[in-house]
Parts: C-alpha cells; structure tokens; sequence
C-alpha cells in the first residue's frame, strides 16, 4: 500500500516479533498501517503492551521492523534514514537525561548532532518557551523530574522537525508543566508541525487529537477522527457514587471505580430504565451525574471487545 | 513562535554527509572526560608515576637493557604507552556503556549519524584522551629519566596506531558489555593482561624462547616495542615488523568496530 503524498507519517504492513521465552517469537505488531497527514495532531492509544512504543521505536530508527515499511515525510526510515531522522523530533517516554552536561550543553550538543551550529537564538526560544530560561546553566543533575522532562521536550525540537513524536510526555509530570507543554505543542501544531502523542490520559487524547488510532495486541482496531469515535459510542453516561452492590444486570456494564460508578446510555429512555432497576434494588445514588460519555469510555467499549472499532482512513 | 518552514532560515544552517554530527559528538566526547580530569587524566598520570618510582627504584641498580640504557630510562617509554594504550580504551567503551546503561544513549540513536559519524568520533576522542594521558606520563617521567627521542617519528606513529586501535577496541566493548561487570571483565581479563604482558616492564629478549614466541603473538607487544625504538633507536624486533602487525590489527579491529556500528549490534533491536 503506498503512503498518501501529504503523508506526513506513513506505516506500511508494518510487523515486528521479538524472541520470547522458551523459543516463541512474540508477535509485538501484527500488520500494521496508517497514514498521518501534515499537520495532523494524532493520537496513538491503547494498553500496555499493545505495541505503541514498538511502532514509535521503528519509527525512531530505535529497533527494525521484522516487516512492512515506515515512512517520515516520505523518507523510508531503514533506507534513508539520516532525511527520516532529520524530519523527526522524539521525547522519549524515559526520563534519560547526561549527568554531564548543562541544559544549554545538552542543547547545543543535539542540535550539532544534527549538523546544526550556531543555533543559540532558537535554543534560547525553546528555553523560554519551556519555562527553562533560568535554568540554563544548571547541570542536568540538579534539576526535578518535571524540568528534565522540559529539557527532553527541548532536545527533541532543537532541528526543528516538522514531525513531533511524543511518547507518554506528561507521565509523572505535575499539572503546571502539562499545561505549558500542551499549550507550547498546541502553538507548534497550528505553526504546521504534525503531532504524534501517545498517553494514557485519555482526556488529554481528547482534547488535543484530531484523529485517533487504538492498538491491542498489536493490531490497530480502531482508527478514526475523535469526533466520530465519540459519536458512535453510547452517548450518555450517568455517573454516581453508592456503597451498595448493584444487581447483576446492571454489573455486567458497569465501570466501577472504588465508589463511583458509570453506566452508558444511548439515550433518556434507557436512563429511565437504568435509574428504575436502581430502585428497585433499593439504591439511592449519591451525587447523581448524566454527562455525555468520554474517550475514556470508547477507549474501554473497544479494549473490551463490546463494540468493533471504527477503521476509517 | 516561529513557523516552522523556518527550518533553514540563516540561524539553522545544516551540514550533510556521512561525517555530519562528527564534529559535536567528537567535542562531546572530549567535553566528558575532561569535565572529569581529575579521574581521567590525573590519576592515571599518578598511577604511572608511581609505578615508575617504585619499579624504578627497585630495579635501575639490577637491570640494564639494550646494553646500556639504565632500567627508569627503558621503563618510561612502556609506561608512557601502556597509559595510552589503556585510556584509550577507557575512553570509548565507558561513554558508550555508561551511555546504554543510563539511556542517554537514544540521543544519538535518534539523530542523523552514520556508523562513520560514530566511529570516527568515539575512537577520536579516545585517541585525544590517551595522548592527553600519554603526554602528562612522559612530562611526569621526563623527571625521573632522560629521555631523547632518537627516531621521533616512530613515537607519533605507534602512540596513534595504538590509541586507534585500543579506541576501537574500547568501542566494541561498549556496544558489547549490558553492565558494568561485564566492562570490567573484558578489561581486568583481556586488556591488562595484553598490556602487562607485552614488554612494558622488561624486554622480551631477557624472557625464554618459549615466552618470547607468545609475545610475539600479542600485538600489544609491537606497540610497546615500536613506541619505545622512537626513544632508543633499538628495538627487540624491527619496526617496520611492528608497524605490519599494529597496522595490520587496527584494520581490523576498526573494521570489526565499524561493521557492529553499521548493524546496530546491542544498540538498536
């Protein structure tokens, strides 16, 4: 299958298998392929160990694939590997960081990787940018998890890529920072870099993304606009707390967190139905909520195999 | 906030080739040990030192070699090598295996750089860190024995020949050693035994006939005896018997190096 001439990202039948225990191979991604156009801000979702950070290593030039082709900006990234690199940006998902160096070390450094020099009037925007300005002089030690997570966002778009790939970037990282990151990105987005994040907080996915793909187990079952994915969902969601148990036909759909539980609906109907089987087991919720469902909630539909994901191109 | 076709605006100019990258890794590299000097070229400057006083001390009434070169003479040009040799070493293969074990070392997966860039880089500054270390032992030694170089050129060639290979050595231990253990076994059970053993304290000549032909089958023992002939104008075996052997065995150990950078061994899955 050819990648789309406006492919910003292109996976191609792309498979990898890595030796397991006792001499099985583990099948980490079964053929998988989608495009990402220029200037897309892409999600890629999906549990652990469903393959995303083995897609974005074959993407990186971190591990090969076993099959199938990657493409960055139409640049295969086994065979034309430096353009590839050149076009891609990667924060990765571990907080890795070089005892020895300074932040504008550490930045000065990555940029010269890529054949970059005197590039310290963008550095000096990055750090702004990032809240790293007074912080430029520390050595990467002394500085907190949420500043080294700053400093790896630096480093990836010290080249300027026009493809961004950030893997789990706001994981462990506190509110303030996230806030920062998201709006920076945001502002990279609309300046015309494609954005490729994967992250398990789903509200993030939803807010940022304008197209979603979900892997499970390798697969890709579910790729569509955000809008669409949430469209086909149960559209309703009535939430409460209680510290009863609810009847078993209620049970069988619930999502119960500690106290709080969900149910969907499709519709005001079926919100009757639900808030009467409530009563008639007796159940009084408290702080009762009818909201409209969440990616969260289509996350969880097609992880657990109760509604087949939307493919669309 | 700029846009980002402004990626080759002025400020941004980038350089291409197989060789781009090298320049900043090279000075990264460098950059590394000598933020830590201390450790990487003070005590190993001490450390010969040291060897140089006590063995010296010891021997110089006892040994003379060559004929007439009195022992710290003969021992300072060994000494001054062995510390090239092993630095070198040290050099490369713990930047990468420091760098594979804490993860920074995706930084360099994810950019533009050729098996060449890396190579060429690592054994580099491996090379500047045992001249560096070299120098400061000869300048130490310089005070203990006289010294004169005799064949100069000799000197220069060996001490690079052998800090390229020792470099490129260093560079298949990292990509090779998981941990640290592993680094340290290659080094107490492969490299200083080679360099113990190649003629840095004695001539091979004053050894059995036995052991002499063992020598001759370690090429650490050409580095040590052609480096030294640049001092003495002698030499237990010919130089350009040396320079076959050393030149012969950087080929390969580099092509070795550059072959398991080319494929990514245990640095790319």
């Amino acid at each position: 299958m050819p990648s789309s001439p406006s492919a910003a990202i292109s996976f191609q039948q792309v498979s990898k298998t890595f030796p397991g225990g006792g001499g099985r191979a583990v099948q980490a991604l079964d053929n998988v392929s989608f495009d990402i156009a220029a200037g897309e801000f892409f999600g890629l979702l999906g549990p652990n160990g469903a393959g995303k950070t083995s897609l974005i290593s074959i993407l990186a030039g971190l591990s090969r694939a076993s099959g199938g082709r990657v493409e960055v900006m139409g640049h295969d990234v086994a065979i034309d590997f430096a353009n590839a690199r050149r076009s891609l940006g990667i924060v990765p998902q571990e907080l890795v960081f070089d005892p020895f160096f300074s932040v504008r070390e550490a930045l000065r450094i990555q940029s010269g990787y890529f054949g970059i020099h005197r590039n310290d009037d963008w550095i000096d925007e990055l750090l702004v940018e990032l809240g790293l300005a007074d912080k430029a002089n520390a050595n990467m030690r002394q500085l907190s998890g949420g500043m080294k997570r700053r400093v790896l966002v630096a480093q990836a778009l010290v080249h300027r890529p026009p493809v961004i790939v950030l893997d789990e970037p706001t994981a462990g990282v506190d509110v303030e920072l996230r806030q920062t990151l998201w709006q920076f990105i945001a502002r990279l987005n609309k300046a015309g870099h494609t954005v490729l994040l994967t992250t398990h907080y789903l509200e993030e996915a939803e807010a940022l993304c304008n197209r979603i793909a979900m892997l499970k187990l390798g697969r890709v079952v579910a790729l569509d606009r955000t809008s669409a994915l949430l469209a086909g969902t149960a559209s309703t969601m009535l939430r409460f707390k209680t510290d009863a148990t609810l009847p078993e036909a209620l049970r069988e759909n619930a999502r119960i967190t500690g106290r709080i539980v969900q149910l969907a609906a499709h519709d005001a109907v079926e919100v009757e139905n639900l808030l009467a089987l409530l009563r008639q087991a007796g159940i009084t919720p408290e702080d009762l909520e009818i909201g409209r469902a969440d990616l969260e909630d289509v996350f969880l539909e097609i992880m657990q195999g109760g509604r087949a994901g939307r493919l669309a191109a | 906030m700029k846009n980002q076709a402004e990626v080759s605006s002025p400020t941004m100019r980038a350089s291409f080739g197989i060789f781009a990258g090298t320049p900043t890794l090279l000075y990264k590299e460098v950059l590394r040990f000598w933020k830590v000097g201390f450790q990487t070229v003070g005590a190993p400057v001490l450390t010969a030192m040291l060897y140089l006083l006590i063995f010296g001390h010891v021997l110089e009434d006892h040994v003379k070699v060559f004929g007439s070169v009195a022992y710290t003479s003969f021992l300072a040009p060994g000494l001054v090598m062995m510390s090239v040799l092993q630095n070198s070493f040290a050099n490369s293969s713990s930047s990468l295996v420091q760098s594979k074990i804490t993860g920074n070392l995706v930084f360099l997966l994810v950019a533009p750089l050729s098996h060449w860039a890396w190579y060429v880089a690592y054994v580099g500054a491996s090379m500047v860190r045992g001249i560096v270390v070299g120098s400061g032992v000869l300048l130490v030694t310089l005070w203990f024995a006289p010294l004169a170089a005799a064949e100069p050129w000799w000197i220069v060639i060996f001490a690079l020949l052998g800090a390229g290979m020792l470099g490129s050595l260093g560079l298949i231990a990292g990509l090779w050693a998981d941990k640290f253990d592993q680094m340290a076994a290659f080094q107490n059970f492969v490299i200083m035994p080679m360099t113990f053993l190649s003629g840095v304290f004695y001539s091979v000549q004053s050894l059995p006939p036995f052991w002499q032909r063992i020598s001759h089958l370690n090429p650490f023992f050409y580095m040590i005896d052609g480096f030294r002939r640049g001092f003495f104008g002698v030499s237990d075996i010919s130089p350009w018997v040396s320079l076959a052997v050393v030149g012969t065995s950087f080929l390969l150990v580099a092509g070795i190096a550059l072959n398991l950078l080319r494929i990514g061994y245990k640095i790319r899955n």
